[in-house]
């Protein structure tokens, strides 16, 4: 099947088949890594990326249903050479280890400081409830949602 | 420790950004899945549903029906190789592919070779095979008893399911101790099962140059340099020749002693790229991963404590069986079939001890590594943690005054422990106190007992742990008989810029910031302008790899010990330059002055560009060093963490509200890092303390193989972790540094269990075994007459 979406701004189209898993698409078919894969069953959001702006996790979504939307991933992120505040928290707080999850991480604390401008620690903790972390202990990942809402309501 | 360098230069104790973020957070690292390689290949594995059962017929003509499906590997195929078994690190055997019969449920059978990822998935749902059931051994100690079906039929002699008896100590004078002691206690503790679960799972892409006939290998592993001796080894008679293998790890999702041990799809996907040419890919699924890669713990202890009147301990004697589930795949030194499981009297000063373990074989995945901890150590912790804790309740003490009274205090250092090791240095008191004034732990006593009398159970638990790291000295510590050194290997650039390579593998601990520091503070070198490379074996040193928390203590004292070796040519160099004796010299770091006039100096930069433009007559041009590092002893990382605990008498719930981590690792090389080692361990001491455990029911099915039931703790679960430190450095390390990557697991699961029941000693609860369930809880409130 023909499917036609775009993703970080760049129109794609590839014929593919029905059942291609939206994530192999991304990794495999248009070569953007950056989003990982570390389950089959949906628990761990190393996958998640937007679509319309939604996170969802692209490893239980296929390609298919992917016909028509507007995609993000990590590699969307930076923008003109300047990184996204997210990007500069998890830098500046030690929000990463392995770096395995660091992308579901970003993505999913992306749509939710979109809604959510000035969280506290028990809102973060809830909405990074969907992705896991092996390494960090989640206390960095914290300080670095906190990092960038507060950048992002500076005006970064 | 004084700041010897600058902020710009970023030596030892400056918490310096880290030098991998960059690539990480803009999703360009690159994992083993991130490579494809034109004409790649794929592989899928076929996996028993049974947990013993005979193989009678594989059928794969529905399978080779598939479109893109090239071939169906089985074991008959590999054994016209004989390459259907292999060695375990252990020098145990297990199956690479099955010939005759399957030993655990999910275990390979066959492989499926394709075009495409899911060409390969479907030709493997589409082989048959027809089994034949065996009776299944899940319980170690029903495996021992006499009439268990003999699970290991392909070892000729084999008449039980034993695999080894290993003891250490003296048995007489401990027994002594406990016949003469005024109290003991006693207690059965189980450590279950658990899996490491790094996000990233294991895999591999094999290519083979037919032309050239070199393999190479990405594959995720702590290792390399071991695994490609390994692969010689093993292969050597089909061809493979080490100089002609090069193992390539790049970055790696999460380790935790995961990815140390061969697994067989590795070792599969290497055969079908040298068969075909072609390269191979093989990734598994997370449901594989839990169920067929090698385990942790599974020990059945039985400890007994013993003490004189006064609540001075005396004796420690323990009696384990360890499930090894069908093979002996742990990854230990070759010396030790129970890793250092004998670091047992941790931090007290007992006269006596003696340990026994019995290796065992049951129908369950091979494997007794690491979970994120140094060979068993873990293991030893929460024995001896728990035992004390239950001998101080016992006598009636407050287990934060009964550990002072009997800690090997700091004047007893370096301190020989009853099982024959020499602690480095140590300060368990220090560590104590901290925590418990960190915690305002007279406070959480007295909200206890007016809580007590409400009927609200709330516990504090303490863990006061040694820990030991480091391996090894070579006297004693080897794997498969290659001595656990490790190295470093420096060059300094014409510009004043250098590269150093190890032997080690980061899997997320970032090694590229730390070794850049180490140099920075024995060279002068700015950390940034020092590329740190690891895991590809055509370039770096050989080294055993990163585990065990070994790569500070070993790899960060050969990047000290050859920075000091180019330090060694640079004074000489300089001493030219300047015109001086070398004796005339004085090093700071980044430069050597002459004494007396400080304004006379070179700096490292003008000394490397002299060590290839203008250097002495009769030198060799250069700078550059390597030094495979060799360490006198162990490390003997400690800590005291406290812990507070709520428990929902309703749900059984036990809610961590505080955890308090006072940490000692030596001398830090970056604070930044080294708190988020102990964030990280801290949640994985966390996870099998209340959440995590793969068990089996009675005819071998796994419970707890995928993330729907096997628990790695969210955001939601995992406490605010409260951190700190003392510092007491290591006398043999150069750096005086210990390694802490894995303190925190080992240390935590015995404060929590112990806050657990200290909640409920009072009805009468005197143990109760990890993970700490909701239902487990639950169930003993109701035994124990608690009301809803």
């Amino acid at each position: 099947m023909l499917v036609k979406l775009s993703i970080n701004g760049e129109k794609h189209e590839a014929d593919v088949e029905p059942r291609l898993l939206l994530v192999h698409m991304i990794r495999e078919v248009l070569r953007l890594t950056g989003t990982h894969i570390g389950c089959d069953t949906t628990h761990c959001g190393a996958c998640t990326i937007l679509m319309d702006g939604r996170p969802v996790k692209s490893c239980t979504v296929f390609a298919v249903q992917a016909q028509g939307k507007e995609l993000m991933t990590v590699e969307g992120l930076e923008q003109n050479g300047k990184l996204h505040p997210l990007q500069e928290g998890f830098m500046a707080e030690h929000g990463l280890q392995c770096g395995y999850c660091t992308p579901g991480m970003l993505m999913t604390s992306y749509a939710f400081l979109k809604k959510h401008p000035s969280p506290t620690e028990d809102d973060i903790r809830w909405a990074i409830s969907g992705n896991l972390c092996r390494c960090t202990g989640y206390v960095n990942i914290v300080k670095a949602v906190q990092h960038a809402a507060a950048k992002i309501a500076g005006g970064a | 420790m004084a700041l010897r360098t600058s902020p710009e230069v970023g030596g030892m104790g400056h918490s310096l950004k880290r030098k991998e973020d960059p690539r990480f957070i803009r999703g360009k690292g690159t994992y083993v899945d991130d490579v494809q390689l034109p004409g790649m290949l794929y592989l899928d594995i076929v996996r028993s549903p049974y947990a013993h059962a005979k193989i009678k017929k594989i059928d794969s003509t529905k399978a080779l029906a598939v479109p893109g499906v090239l071939a169906v590997i089985t074991g008959e195929d590999l054994a016209k190789y004989n390459l259907h078994w292999m060695p375990t690190l252990m020098s145990d055997t297990q199956m690479v592919l099955p010939v005759e019969k399957v030993m655990y449920q999910a275990q390979e059978v066959a492989a499926v070779l394709a075009t495409s990822r899911y060409a390969a998935a479907d030709g493997a749902a589409a082989v048959t095979v027809d089994y034949e059931p065996l009776p299944v051994v899940v319980d170690p100690k029903k495996a021992l008893e006499p009439g268990a079906p003999v699970l290991r039929t392909d070892k000729k002699d084999k008449k039980d399911n034993h695999i080894w008896h290993w003891e250490w100590g003296d048995k007489s004078a401990t027994d002594r101790a406990f016949a003469d002691a005024a109290v003991t206690v006693k207690e059965d503790i189980y450590l279950p099962r658990i899996h490491v679960a790094s996000i990233e799972t294991c895999g591999c892409i094999a290519n083979f140059d037919k032309i050239d006939g070199k393999l190479t290998v990405w594959m995720t592993t702590q290792a390399p340099h071991a695994i490609r001796t390994v692969f010689a080894l093993v292969a050597g008679h089909v061809g493979l020749a080490e100089h002609k293998i090069r193992i390539i790890s790049p970055d790696i999702g999460g380790g935790f002693g995961g990815k140390v041990p061969v697994y067989p799809g590795y070792v599969i996907a290497v055969a079908a790229s040298v068969l075909t040419g072609k390269p191979v890919k093989w990734i598994e699924d997370r449901m594989e991963n839990l169920q067929a890669d090698s385990f942790a713990r599974d020990y059945h202890i039985t400890a007994e404590l013993a003490a004189k009147q006064d609540g001075t301990l005396t004796a420690l004697r323990i009696k384990t069986i360890a499930d090894h589930g069908y093979a002996d795949a742990a990854a230990n030194p070759s010396k030790f079939p129970a890793g250092l499981f004998h670091v047992c009297t941790g931090s007290y000063d007992l006269k006596s001890a003696h340990v026994e373990v019995d290796g065992v074989y049951t129908n369950k995945p091979p494997g007794g590594i690491a979970y994120r901890c140094s060979f068993r150590v873990t293991e030893a912790v929460h024995t001896i943690e728990r035992m004390v804790d239950l001998m101080a309740h016992q006598l009636g003490v407050d287990p934060a005054d009964f550990r002072m009274k009997n800690f090997v205090k700091p004047e007893q250092f370096p301190y020989k422990s009853a099982l024959g090791w020499e602690y480095d240095s140590g300060n368990y008191a220090g560590a104590l106190r901290k925590a418990m004034d960190t915690i305002g732990y007279a406070d959480l006593r007295r909200e206890q007992v007016e809580k007590r009398k409400r009927g609200q159970l709330m516990g504090i638990g303490i863990s006061s742990f040694t820990e030991i790291v480091g391996a090894g000295p070579s006297k004693h510590f080897d794997i498969l008989g290659i001595k656990m050194f490790d190295s470093c290997e420096i060059r300094v650039h014409p510009t004043g810029k250098a590269i150093a390579r190890f032997g080690t593998k980061s899997q997320g601990q970032g090694h590229e910031t730390t070794y850049a520091q180490i140099l920075a503070e024995e060279l002068g070198i700015p950390a940034n302008d020092i590329q740190v490379e690891e895991g590809d074996t055509d370039t770096a040193p050989y080294g055993l790899g990163t585990y065990a928390s070994r790569s500070t203590p070993v790899a960060g004292a050969a990047a000290a010990v050859a920075a000091r070796k180019v330090r060694d040519k640079a004074r000489k160099i300089a001493a030219y330059l300047l015109e001086v004796a070398e004796d005339d010299l004085v090093w700071e770091p980044g430069k050597f002055s002459v004494k007396g006039a400080p304004g006379k100096s070179k700096t490292i930069q003008d000394i490397a560009f002299a060590a290839y433009t203008n250097h002495p007559q009769g030198m060799e041009a250069g700078l550059e060093a390597v030094s495979y590092y060799d360490p006198p002893n162990l490390t003997y990382p400690f800590g005291s963490y406290i812990c507070v605990v709520d428990i929902d008498s309703g749900t059984g719930e036990v809610k961590v509200r505080r955890f308090v981590a006072i940490d000692d690792c030596g001398n830090i090389i970056n604070p930044m890092i080294v708190q988020g080692q102990v964030h990280g361990g801290l949640t994985m001491g966390l996870a099998p303390a209340l959440f995590e455990e793969i068990s089996y029911d009675e005819i071998g099915n796994i419970r707890g193989g995928s993330f729907i039931d096997y628990l790695v703790p969210t955001a939601v679960e995992t406490p605010k972790w409260e951190t700190g430190h003392t510092v007491t450095p290591s006398p043999h390390h150069p750096l005086g540094a210990k390694g802490v990557g894995e303190s925190a697991t080992v240390g935590a699961p015995a404060a929590i269990a112990n806050a657990v029941v200290d909640a409920l000693w009072h009805l009468g609860v005197r143990h109760v075994d990890i993970p700490i369930t909701p239902a487990k809880v639950w169930k003993l409130l109701r035994e124990k007459g608690v009301k809803d």
